[in-house]
């Protein structure tokens, strides 16, 4: 039986301090012990994406990754994307695009693409590297056309001052 | 929101009903729920393709940590077989097996991880394992091993016909293809949640199409009345048929846990479990003969289908029928004799996937026409261009194989069209100097148009409820009996009744489909989800309108019939206006009802299977695609460079949820057509089960270029808002990237051009050595 530990981290900005086995997937201790449901079990082996999350502002494939690789850092999920009610550029211009179509792989989606834009600073983002990102990430149902067109669009609206009010769309 | 805001919600491009939820992944999905106390169900399966069961020694499983029971066949208090045509399927296997991976126990436990530990501890001993299995259809045809009888679709007379053309300058032409199977590869891994409630009733919240289907099939399991099972559906993270009938079996295996310990029960398919022990699209082999007459027109087609069912007879009868009545696609061919057989082999059962056996019997179909083209040293689409259905033509060539009629030349005007904007025949040239002036790198063009029968070929279906309830502030439920997997159903379906109502969307709240709410449904599925719930949808909210009218006549001053209704308000014809909401409540104060349930069956449908005539569709929606493709001689691989779509969805319901059932379904097409190749290993278990070795497509896979127009003024009479359905036909445009790969790999010499399927890079690079001449192995000379 594998060892327990006790995991202290910091997720979506709340300190998070809990008893775990020692070989419990970062994506389990989100659903099963924190209730994020967000992130979701594509695969379990590291190629689809869907349960991409951000590792102190890297992308992470949460399945492969174990819980206690979280200790002592920041962990943030889709539920911690938009600022309370304000959509993030991101996830604003997939809602207008109609980039999801189930939704399933979408918190994935939006995950790689904030963590792209975050990173990048002021280094502008061409196509080539929205593909590139995008590659780590599968989606059934939308042929992609409208998820890059979202992601151009997020591009270009810039900070996340245009964000809309969650509660006021849809 | 860009687009300004619209007087009416029908016809407009509103976001996806769930989109919020979406974003910020607070939508809801079957394994997202579980209250305290749920058990963790892991199947134990069988790991041999037949044999007779000896044991099932449970007795280390049961003393597992965290083992709350272990179930068998043993322990299914009702019928312990389902199945949505033929009740064929053990729900946990009892003598036999029929495949590996099939579901013999099931673990339940507090953790997953405890149950799936636990799982690995029941032994299955097996004997007398009979005759070798039977793993694809060739052994099914050598073993005698089929599902069904032959159906037989038959017109004119085919071998005077294929006999007498060579005479007259034109061809008779004969081939076999082969389609590969796909798996649906939803995101989202089939799952249920069996919930115990009081009075011995079970709520079964399932990741499934057809909730009518698991509400039936968990009483018979369980033994009891279908009004003790409440089906429930969130949404699902797709589904594209592989959650029509097989979700059933995981929601009955919950229900029947839940029953069994009183506690919820959730069973969840891991990635590998769901494209182990789930089946997916039908592989078919189609042996034909094909003639056309010196114009090149379609004149006589010869066909045998035969499709790899699996181990239960599932849908596959009804797969095969589409099939045959989409082995003429768009053509008129006057002398058909098109019989079709389901085999009957030892792996997962095959089942629904988008397009049902049209793109099996269209990809047949077209394959006749490129080599008859050849034969006639003619382009393919010259010779679809002279094969239409026309009925405009004298004689009208209008009537099907099967004797329902194809009511417009619809198809000829798109095919003009779309070979106008794409450029094609500029195109063409460019391609040829381009094609001249590399060696390795080749281009190609093709052109797929698409007819897509609209409508359940099984006509008990074509039925569907609602129910509507607007409260006494004016706001408003709505519960219809389709699901939702993605396809934007659920916000079409408020577009409709918002627009009679005349309420803003936003004022209609779309409840979980719930067979206690809307009850008996039918699978959505067939593409026909708003055509048919969507009708209903309208009769509810009409009939509420009705009642309302009266009261709203009333302290209007005016007569019923010059009430309008739109943006909340109802405004009579004086400029004098009441809000929605203080009418509802003043329906109230009146005793009026506020509820009303609605209904809809499609009307002239009929199909006599025995004789193979009959009208099985309500209508035909109708595409085109022109594709550019790209290859490499020296790895094989294939870059699709530019797709132009023209596609036939009626007067859209919403845009921009059908441009992306255009732009998924297109992509989904092509990754069954190139880079999905399901394979088995000997004991017919599957091989690839993850995304690292079964290759859907991903974002390098999309065209560079990509144009997609829905064509305009295409009111569909008859169907809800005049619109037509969309769900699966512009998949099958996507045999246009065979086409053009066909018409590139030609380019490399005068050799046979044959293209096996899925043209992977692999088949892509056998086909270039065939057409060059050159032996396997050796690189293509160039010119
Ligand atoms: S679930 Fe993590 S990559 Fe697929
Ligand atoms: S929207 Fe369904 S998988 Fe991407």
């Amino acid at each position: 039986m594998p060892r327990d530990l006790v995991l202290t981290t910091t997720v979506n900005g709340e300190p998070v301090r809990k008893l775990i086995p020692a070989n419990r997937s970062l994506l389990d201790f989100l659903r099963e012990d924190l209730g994020l449901t967000g992130s979701k079990h594509g695969c379990d082996v590291g190629d689809c994406g869907a349960c991409t999350v951000h590792l102190d502002g890297q992308p992470r494939l949460s399945c492969i990754t174990l819980a206690a690789e979280a200790m002592d850092r920041e962990v943030r999920t889709i539920e911690g994307v938009a600022d309370g009610t304000l959509l993030h550029p991101v996830q604003e211009a997939l809602h207008r695009h109609v980039g999801a179509q189930c939704g399933y792989c979408t918190p994935g989606i939006v995950m790689t693409l904030t963590a792209l834009i975050d990173d990048a600073g002021d280094t502008p983002i061409d196509d080539d590297m929205l593909r590139e990102a995008l590659g780590a990430n599968i989606c059934r149902c939308t042929g992609y056309t409208k998820i890059l067109a979202a992601a151009h669009d997020a591009l270009r609206s810039g900070d996340s001052q245009s964000g809309k009010a969650a509660g006021e769309i849809g | 929101m860009t687009a300004p805001p619209a007087r009416s919600p029908l016809h407009a491009p509103a976001p996806h009903d769930s989109a919020v939820g979406h974003v910020t992944g607070a939508a809801i999905y079957t394994d997202d729920l579980c209250p305290p106390g749920t058990l963790h169900a892991a199947i134990v399966r069988s790991p041999a393709p037949t044999g007779r069961i000896r044991s099932i020694d449970t007795r280390r499983a049961r003393q597992s940590p965290g083992v709350c029971a272990v179930l068998t066949a043993d322990d299914i208090p009702g019928d312990p077989c389902i199945g949505p045509v033929v009740h064929d399927e053990p729900v946990l296997a009892r003598d036999r097996v029929w495949f590996t991976g099939q579901s013999v126990a099931m673990v339940l436990a507090e953790t997953r991880e405890q149950a799936r530990q636990a799982a690995t501890l029941v032994r299955v001993e097996l004997d007398d394992p009979g005759p070798a299995p039977i793993l694809d259809v060739d052994g099914a045809i050598a073993a005698d091993s089929f599902h069904t009888d032959p159906h037989r679709i038959q017109r004119g007379d085919v071998d005077r016909a294929l006999a007498s053309l060579p005479a007259a300058g034109g061809v008779v032409v004969s081939g076999e293809v082969r389609t590969g199977g796909q798996d649906h590869f939803y995101l989202e891994t089939h799952c249920a949640l069996a919930l115990p409630e009081e009075g011995g009733t079970i709520r079964v919240i399932s990741s499934t199409q057809h909730p009518t289907e698991v509400q039936r099939m968990a009483a018979r399991v369980l033994g009891v009345g279908q009004h003790r099972i409440i089906c429930e559906v969130p949404r699902m993270g797709g589904g594209f048929g592989g959650k029509e009938s097989q979700a059933t079996a995981p929601a009955c295996l919950a229900a029947l846990g839940a029953a069994h310990t009183g506690r919820p029960v959730k069973v969840w398919l891991s990635r590998h479990e769901d494209m182990a022990s789930t089946g997916g699209r039908h592989p078919f082999l189609g042996r034909y003969r094909a003639g056309f007459d010196s114009r090149g027109r379609f004149v006589a087609f010869d066909v045998e289908l035969f499709s790899d069912g699996g181990w239960t007879a599932d849908l596959s009868g009804p797969v095969m029928d589409r099939a045959l009545f989409h082995l003429d696609n768009a053509y008129f061919i006057e002398h058909a004799r098109f019989v079709g057989r389901v085999c009957r082999t030892n792996k997962a059962s095959s089942t629904a996937f988008r397009g049902f056996g049209g793109p099996q019997g269209i990809a047949v179909c077209e394959d006749a026409i490129r080599r008859g083209a050849r034969a006639l040293g003619l382009r393919p689409e010259d010779v679809r261009r002279a094969s239409y259905y026309d009925g405009e033509a004298t004689p009208p060539r209008d009537r099907t194989p099967y004797g329902q009629q194809v009511p417009h030349p619809r198809i000829i005007a798109m095919h003009d069209r779309l070979v106008r904007t794409s450029d094609l025949a500029a195109r063409r040239q460019q391609i040829a100097a381009f094609n001249a002036a590399h060696r390795w790198l080749r281009r190609g063009i093709g052109l797929q148009p698409l007819k897509f029968g609209i409508s359940f070929t099984h006509a008990i279906l074509n039925q569907a409820g609602a129910f509507v309830v607007v409260y006494s502030d004016g706001t408003v439920q709505l519960n219809h009996g389709g699901t939702e997997m993605g396809q934007g159903l659920h916000t079409k379906m408020v577009a409709v009744c918002a627009d009679v109502l005349g309420v803003l969307p936003g004022q209609v709240r779309i409840m979980r489909t719930s067979t206690d709410k809307v009850p008996n449904t039918s699978p959505t599925a067939a593409s026909s989800g708003s055509d048919l719930n969507g009708q209903a949808v309208r009769e509810a909210a009409l009939r509420i309108r009705e009642r309302m009218a009266t009261v709203a006549a009333d302290r209007l001053g005016c007569d019923r019939s010059e009430l309008t209704w739109q943006d909340g308000m109802v405004r009579g014809p004086d400029g004098q206006s009441m809000r929605f909401a203080d009418l509802a409540h003043a329906c109230w104060l009146e005793r009026v009802s506020l509820s009303a349930t609605g209904y809809y069956a499609t009307p002239g449908i009929a199909y006599d299977a025995a004789a193979g005539q009959g009208t099985p569709f309500f209508y035909f929606a109708y595409g085109v695609a022109v594709v550019e493709v790209e290859v490499h001689a020296l790895t094989g691989e294939t870059r699709l460079r530019r797709v132009d779509i023209l596609h036939d969805v009626g007067d859209s319901l919403n845009p921009a949820i059908d441009l992306g059932q255009v732009h998924g379904g297109f992509i989904q097409g092509v990754g069954w057509l190139t880079t999905e190749e399901v394979l088995h290993d000997e004991r017919g278990a599957a091989r690839n089960t993850g995304p690292s070795t079964y290759k859907i497509p991903a974002i390098g896979d999309v065209p560079l270029d990509f144009r997609v127009e829905l064509l305009d003024n295409a009111t569909q009479p008859g169907v809800i808002g005049g619109s037509k359905a969309v769900g699966e036909p512009p998949f099958m445009l996507a045999i246009g990237v065979i086409d053009a790969l066909e018409d590139a790999i030609s380019s490399f010499g005068p050799g046979p051009v044959a293209l096996s399927l899925p043209a992977t890079p692999e088949a892509v690079l056998r086909a270039i050595h065939r057409a060059a001449r050159r032996p396997e192995g050796r690189d293509p000379q160039g010119r």
